[in-house]
């Protein structure tokens, strides 16, 4: 990146981490797989070992690199987007995590259409899965190639275009060769990586003041003014940017409990109580690790200064290496750009096969083949063939988009999550008179009107900032839809359920319920303990 | 639902569904989860509105470098870890026994 980065010294700690994790993903991996094992690793980890996994999948190079470098730049505003991202977990604990582990087995759509027509609800869940996942998984890729020319002092197009197929080629590894059980191991590795980087970096920084948090602060005040510790810095400019993150906000905290790739990994443990330990170890992980990416964020300001950090080649996501090096030197910058490598292969694999269970138990059993025996045999084999394309595809992805901005996409994967699939979660959960109707109104209502008002908003056209900046067709004047979009799906699902024609199954509601609240009948681990 | 471990009909779903101690599982469950949840989206909108429209109040300096507006920010990660752990100790002192109650009734019947 600059003068002080050696990149073969990065690339060199890089690899390391990709032969322990691949020695790792090998060992778990041996034998024979049911379809549990392969999406579910047997529901054999534990709830902090599932804890710690979900924080890999969910501390993605983003949170890491693009909040601390939010904070760094713009002071209080990059603090205040982190916070939507803990207190979301508070909705998966209390309302979703326990009752869907009792009632599903793979997938998001299992609990979505557990009570209604299977053919067309499971359809539009796995529509919706797909789309999130997707959504997602473009995003981390087209960011490996941001993260190398950041990094590894990779700019031309050629080197990044490699760099990113190697990203895609061990991605597919990791899911076809170790399953869940493999992928999880891959998540909870760099976890600890990044976990234990963040608190070594923001241990140092804290030292640089006395430990005096306060200090800190009025350094960064010195350096950039007392605007750096208020709000308003990035989003306060004018009404419409106050009322857009305040739509932000919202498709933050309610998105979370969404995300199909977050909600598949309460499977993976045993039961309903393993998956509330789960979320509890994830909430006190995502906590903290925030609270340090604010030192670090605060750190950068005080140390490096916004100036500098801006006019780096990463822009904003460069603090955090600029940060490493001014305090570690070469080495320190070296740990820290594997770990940021690390998290996006982590987060990339735990999407693939988020995606691919849904393909392969979704679309291709349960939707085209009718839940047919020779079917449920077959489905772990359509997943690996699932996940190949699927890597083929982003990794296609990753490279035609490469150099544009789809920051974008993180935010509309969760709006989807948090128009589309929250509120038809919650209705099936909790409402008896929610029917069919009622919930694909709300999914395909969440999903189109969340992707339209996107298309119709400055993220798209209109402004110098756009994708197309040439054209001007926005209309919508704000760049997060969910203010408009939750409400509405939540309107559709309700409107829909009262006009519908056929009342619901209310046996089946009785199941759902008693299963989900006791765990009678739930799916028991299979599998060896990790 | 492609699920091969369901013996229990369905007249003993809808059976269990009405019995007052499922009912009590059902409402404990949700006396807490409702109104906690409630609870923690308007502070937490609360807490994004005065961030967004409340600039001078937020930076009021509280002590040291300290504004008003990371001190909240500060109880809102306080809070969510607060509601984790109350959570978890009602969910394990309330809701586990009866859950646990109901379902060897139900899975005893079965075998």
């Amino acid at each position: 990146m600059n003068a002080g980065s050696s990149p073969a010294l990065n690339i060199g700690i890089f690899a390391v981490f990709v032969v322990i994790t691949l020695v790792v993903v090998f060992r778990v991996s041996r034998g024979p797989k049911t379809a549990t094992d392969f999406f579910t690793a047997g529901r054999a980890f534990t709830g902090r070992q599932n804890g710690v996994a979900i924080a890999g999948d969910y501390l993605s190079a983003a949170a890491f690199l693009g909040i601390t470098g939010a904070i760094a730049v713009y002071g209080y505003d990059g603090f205040l987007y982190s916070i939507g991202f803990l207190v979301a977990w508070l909705v998966a604990l209390l309302l979703v995590a326990e009752l869907l582990r009792n009632t599903g087995r793979f997938t998001m759509a299992d609990v979505l259409s557990f009570r209604m027509k299977q053919g067309p609800v499971r359809t539009a869940a796995a529509i919706s899965t797909l789309a999130v996942t997707f959504f997602y998984l473009l995003a981390q890729m087209n960011g490996a190639g941001g993260l190398v020319a950041l990094l590894l002092g990779v700019t031309g197009q050629v080197g990044q275009a490699v760099v990113v197929s190697v990203v895609g080629v061990l991605m597919i590894v990791y899911v076809l060769v170790g399953g869940m059980k493999g992928t999880t191991w891959v998540q909870i590795i760099k976890a600890v990586m990044l976990i234990a980087g963040a608190l070594v970096m923001s241990g140092w920084v804290l030292a640089r003041y006395g430990f005096d948090f306060s200090a800190l602060l009025g350094r960064v005040a010195d350096r950039g003014g007392d605007a750096m510790l208020a709000p308003g810095k990035q989003y306060g400019a004018t009404a419409l940017s106050r009322v857009d993150f305040l739509s932000l906000g919202l498709t933050l905290v309610l998105g979370t409990a969404g995300l199909p790739h977050v909600l598949m990994r309460f499977y993976t443990v045993p039961s309903a109580r393993e998956a509330r330990r789960s979320v509890l170890w994830a909430i006190g992980l995502i906590g903290g690790f925030l609270l340090m990416t604010t030192v670090l964020g605060y750190g950068a300001a005080a140390l490096v200064g916004a100036d500098r950090i801006t006019s780096a080649p990463g822009k904003a996501n460069s603090a955090v290496p600029l940060l490493a090096l001014e305090l570690g030197g070469p080495v320190l910058l070296g740990l820290i750009a594997a770990v940021a490598f690390a998290t996006i292969l982590a987060v990339v694999a735990g999407l693939t096969i988020t995606a691919s269970a849904s393909f392969a138990h979704d679309v291709y059993l349960n939707v085209v083949k009718k839940n047919s025996p020779a079917a449920v045999a077959s489905q772990v084999k359509v997943a690996r063939w699932a996940a190949v394309l699927i890597g083929l595809v982003s990794i296609a992805g990753g490279i035609a988009t490469n150099g544009q901005n789809v920051a974008f996409l993180v935010a509309l994967a969760f709006a989807v999550a948090a128009s589309a699939n929250l509120p038809t979660i919650l209705f099936s959960l909790f409402w008896r008179r929610f029917t069919t109707t009622g919930a694909l109104w709300s999914i395909y209502g969440g999903l189109g009107t969340t992707v339209v008002l996107i298309v119709f908003s400055p993220v798209v056209s209109g402004a110098t900032t756009s994708i197309l900046p040439a054209a001007d067709f926005a209309w919508f004047p704000l760049s997060n839809p969910g203010l408009v979009s939750i409400p509405l799906s939540f309107l559709l699902g309700y409107l829909g359920t009262v006009l519908s024609t056929e009342p619901a199954d209310q046996a089946k509601y009785a199941e759902m319920e008693v299963r989900a609240l006791t765990g009678a009948g739930a799916e028991r681990a299979t599998g060896e303990p990790a | 639902m492609d699920d091969a471990t369901t013996t229990t009909s369905t007249a003993d779903w809808s059976a269990v569904h009405t019995r007052p101690d499922f009912v009590a599982l059902r409402r404990a469950q949700r006396r807490f989860a409702f109104p906690v949840a409630g609870l923690f989206l308007a502070w937490y909108l609360l807490y994004v509105l005065l961030a967004d429209f409340a600039h001078g109040f937020m930076a009021t300096k509280l002590f040291g470098n300290v504004t008003t507006g990371l001190a909240l920010g500060l109880l809102q990660f306080a809070s969510t870890f607060a509601i984790a752990a109350l959570y978890s100790r009602y969910a394990n002192n309330t809701l586990d026994p009866l859950a646990e109650q109901i379902r060897s009734r139900i899975e005893g019947d079965r075998a």
